[in-house]
């Protein structure tokens, strides 16, 4: 294994008494995706201004492609591309000039600039709408934009902070094809998000955060067995009580919980007959039978569950 | 901790962006059309009167500046003392600001620059706006008055003229570096506008009336002790100077009026034996050097305050 492209450790951000981010241990591979997941307020974004050296952490270390946020600033910006959350942009110019900007900003001779950025744009398919004032730009194409920002710097890091908030289905379908490519190309990214979905089908690894804490890391397959203890979720709809009990005695079957008016099983994999079997056989009526794969989102929901006021 | 790389890294990048935004922006068109119209006003309605004493003054070209006609019209360079301000304000009230509205502070924090070099390229490109306003409308004045007067200015004339543009940027750099600071510290443009629109009233208008109010207070005059009077004056003087405008109108009227001689209190002891006539302009100079350092050390002190709490504010919005 090569070099880690992001290292922290035991990274900490205090606000007066609020500890924000609290003894950060994170470790990033080269080429890798990279998601962090957890409610708002649970220290994402401020995990990522550090890492950028824009907050100075209250104690910890960070190193970023070799360099040290705080004291060489300069070269991790410059090896880093970072999309805020709501990103913006300078709306009465257009998006051409926007980047022309941030070219210069970076050092790029004219020349160069405008290689990279027709380039860029071209990659993200708003070489048309460039010449056009940011003004006019929807929300999906500002963030495009972004991306177009990151690759004309060339970064080799990007940090996309709520890459998909407030984008429609179509948008946020293109915007993970974008990442995907990105990933192709070799570019390390590091995601944060609450949407747990998009993070599931891009990211490599993820890392759960709460209240400035990793509670769990790894990858997605790993987190989804370990936690639940199986990947595979049925919901039932059945009538009659103590069926719980039932259920729970059924070979393959880790936990049985209510949800909505029908139950809801955890398994080791699809035992859909045996408890089929199992209801009928207790002398209840079945009305509807499912099964599908366990989400992130059970695994969220399933960590959070006995922390208070998370979300 | 030592930082690595230059503080200014991409400082002239910065400015030369915002003085296109400034430049270009309808805020400075409509700046243009005032500041010309008062420039042209102040020439047409002096032109007579400066005519009339043209053949006896050596320093008419100054008259243009400083001759008020009557009661109705200020002169031009007491003009310039109320424009200055809301010129320099409405550059910089919303400089840092509207960064944070249009959620660019971040982006553009995160490409390799410092926020030194945000901050300096901002006010620099406000200041630079200022300079090429102000000269034009200084050369468009002049060149007016060549053409209504028929005379060149003479060396004196220029140096002095030029003196007093250099100490009308720098009284402007005072009210942009203040506006700057009110855009640093409160999110909303019209909160920083309204802040520094009042810190401008303040000094216009009120300060004069709260110095009359509290000159007697820290300084109660003493009917058996004379001397008690001069302090009491002096104490007043000192308060009346802590106002940028007080500066600049004196400044102003050193480098215009070449008779001035003295800004202070002068007892009738202290003139007597004085020759009157014209001081050299090296002399007008050392009068206000103190004024002209009280402007540049303010607008020093209003920067460093403006980046000390930028350097320390959050980025996050």
């Amino acid at each position: 294994m090569s070099e880690p492209v992001i290292r922290t450790q035991q990274l900490t951000k205090a606000y007066g008494s609020r500890v924000a981010v609290n003894k950060l241990d994170l470790t990033i591979e080269p080429g890798e995706v990279f998601g962090l997941l957890g409610p708002n307020g649970a220290g994402k974004t401020t995990t990522i201004l550090m890492l950028l050296g824009l907050t100075e952490p209250t104690s910890g270390t960070a190193l970023v492609a070799g360099f040290d946020p705080l004291r060489q600033p300069l070269e991790v910006k410059r090896r880093v591309g970072y999309m805020p959350d709501q990103v913006g942009f300078y709306d009465n110019l257009t998006g051409v000039s926007n980047l022309r900007y941030t070219a210069k900003l970076c050092g790029f001779t004219n020349k160069e600039a405008d290689e990279k950025i027709a380039a860029a744009l071209a990659r993200v398919q708003l070489t048309e709408a460039g010449q056009r004032p940011v003004l006019s730009y929807s929300r999906g194409m500002r963030q495009r934009l972004a991306i177009a920002e990151i690759l004309m710097k060339g970064a080799s890091i990007a940090i996309l902070d709520e890459p998909t908030s407030g984008l429609d289905p179509q948008s946020t379908r293109e915007f993970l094809e974008l990442i995907r490519s990105l990933k192709k190309d070799g570019m390390t990214i590091l995601l944060s998000s609450h949407m747990l979905e998009l993070v599931q089908s891009v990211c490599d690894r993820v890392a759960l955060f709460s209240q400035g804490e990793i509670g769990l890391m790894g990858r997605v397959e790993d987190l989804l067995s370990s936690v639940l203890g199986g990947s595979h979720i049925i919901r039932i709809h059945a009538h009659g009580d103590g069926l719980e009990a039932v259920l729970s005695a059924v070979p393959g079957v880790t936990r049985v919980t209510h949800e909505g008016s029908g139950l809801r099983i955890e398994a080791t994999r699809d035992i859909r007959g045996d408890i089929a079997r199992a209801v009928v056989g207790a002398g209840d009526d079945l009305t509807m039978i499912d099964a599908g794969y366990a989400s992130l989102d059970d695994v969220y929901a399933r960590f959070f569950e006995g922390i208070p006021n998370a979300a | 901790m030592q930082r690595e790389g230059s503080a200014l890294a991409g400082a002239g990048t910065v400015m030369m962006k915002e003085l296109g935004d400034n430049l270009s922006s309808t805020r400075m068109r409509l700046l243009e059309l005032l500041v010309f119209l008062t420039g042209a006003g102040a020439v047409f309605a002096t032109i007579g009167e400066v005519r009339d004493v043209g053949g006896e003054d050596p320093f008419v070209f100054l008259r243009i500046f400083t001759t008020s006609k009557g009661e109705t019209l200020p002169s031009f360079a007491a003009f310039l003392g109320f424009l200055i301000p809301i010129v320099s304000i409405s550059l910089g009230f919303d400089s840092v600001n509207s960064e944070f509205n249009s959620k660019t502070m971040s982006r553009i924090l995160a490409q390799p620059i410092y926020r030194d070099a945000l901050l300096f390229g901002k006010f620099m490109a406000g200041l630079t706006t200022l300079a090429v306003m102000l000269s034009a409308l200084w050369l468009f004045v002049i060149g007016l008055a060549i053409f209504m007067l028929g005379l060149p200015p003479g060396t004196e004339e220029v140096m002095r003229g030029f003196s007093f543009l250099i100490a009308a940027i720098a009284y402007g750099g005072v009210w942009l570096a203040l506006a700057m600071l009110f855009s640093v510290v409160f999110r909303s443009a019209a909160t920083a506008a309204l802040a520094s629109l009042a810190v401008w009233l303040l000094f216009a208008f009120f300060w004069t009336m709260l110095i009359t109010v509290i000159t007697p207070i820290i300084a109660p005059v003493d009917p058996y002790n004379p001397m008690s009077i001069l302090y009491t004056v002096e104490v007043g003087q000192a308060l009346s100077r802590l106002s940028p405008n007080t500066l600049f109108a004196e400044t102003t009227m050193a480098f215009l009026n070449p008779a001035t001689r003295s800004l202070g209190l002068v007892l009738q002891s202290q003139m007597h034996g004085a020759i009157s006539g014209p001081l050299p302009f090296s002399e007008s100079l050392a009068l206000v050097w103190p004024q002209v350092t009280g402007l540049l050390a303010s607008v020093i002190g209003l920067f460093t305050v403006a980046y000390v709490m930028f350097q320390r504010q959050e980025v996050r919005a």
